[in-house]
């Protein structure tokens, strides 16, 4: 169970979410790509932070905690990077268009 | 604090209660699947793959009043812990079923949505959007479905008088989800960059 910690304010976090909430659904509608990009990405990075802190106690758990979920991050980088290549790069002298060129799936047989 | 239960919930060897760690497993599990469907979608979006434009279909309403009915259930589960701390049972109890009962509320303008994309055509089929549109809502709602059932069980549990830390690890679990619907949310709903 937790851990002797005082408990944050919930009903003003709450208020703020909310605000937030507010704000990230306004934002977008001066479609600013920029403005849109900060109202409605940024606050939502500002409001997962304020949940995972406060409502999960995330900032009185302990550093392996914060080294758990930094790994499933890092890795989760590593997933971008790898599919990123495959999905954007779809030109270049290593790829074979194997529904033109059969010879990539006679090589598989 | 109820110690009956299972050797798990009352043992330690990282200074973290084992169930509690267990969850937080479960979590960074969690992350993999969420995440790798955000980024997929995110890099589909800026390779400027065919069907992305359809965002501006969804209903930037029913997205920003799903967002409300979560934020305030992560408060109700978040006070249900608190009350369950001072031992509270009665009024755990409670914010436990407004949590459920909110959980409701998101499911049915889930359904209402839906069944408004599908009268119009927008199926799963239909492009690349829609597929990551449905699969990731879906996904989603059959957490929100699952987390209910969990903590319909625990609220009952309580009322007995054990597993009281449970209150507690549902809590994380149901932020979490509420979490994964505040990235879905601009997302889906209302950034067509």
């Amino acid at each position: 169970m937790s851990e002797t910690h005082g408990h944050p304010n919930y009903i003003k976090i709450w208020y703020w979410l909310l605000f937030l909430l507010i704000i990230s659904t306004v934002g977008p509608m001066l479609e600013i790509p920029i403005v849109t990009l900060i109202t409605a990405f940024g606050i939502a990075i500002v409001k997962s932070y304020m949940v995972a802190a406060n409502f999960m106690h995330l900032k009185f758990e302990k550093k392996i905690i914060w080294l758990l979920l930094l790994m499933s991050i890092c890795l989760l980088g590593v997933f971008f990077f790898g599919v990123g290549s495959d999905v954007m790069m779809t030109e270049g002298d290593q790829w074979i268009d194997c529904i033109e060129d059969k010879s990539c799936v006679e090589q598989r047989l | 604090m109820s110690m009956q239960g299972p050797i798990a919930t009352h043992r330690q060897a990282t200074g973290i209660p084992t169930g509690r760690l267990a969850v937080w497993w479960l979590l960074a599990s969690e992350i993999f699947i969420f995440g790798g469907l955000v980024l997929c979608f995110v890099l589909f979006k800026l390779n400027g793959t065919p069907g992305f434009e359809d965002a501006s279909l969804t209903s930037v309403a029913a997205g920003a009043i799903n967002t409300f009915v979560l934020l305030t259930s992560s408060l109700t589960v978040v006070l249900a812990h608190a009350a369950i701390e001072e031992g509270n049972v009665e009024k755990s109890f409670k914010y436990i079923w407004y949590t459920v009962g909110f959980g409701f509320v998101f499911l049915g303008i889930k359904t209402y949505e839906y069944t408004g994309k599908i009268i119009h055509g927008h199926i799963i089929t239909e492009n690349l959007f829609w597929s990551f549109y449905y699969t990731m809502t879906g996904l989603h709602a059959l957490h929100v479905i699952g987390g209910m059932i969990i903590m319909a069980i625990i609220s009952f549990d309580i009322k007995k008088g054990y597993n009281f830390q449970r209150v507690e690890l549902i809590g994380i679990y149901w932020h979490f989800v509420d979490l994964v619907w505040i990235f879905l949310f601009p997302l889906l709903y209302i950034a067509n960059f």
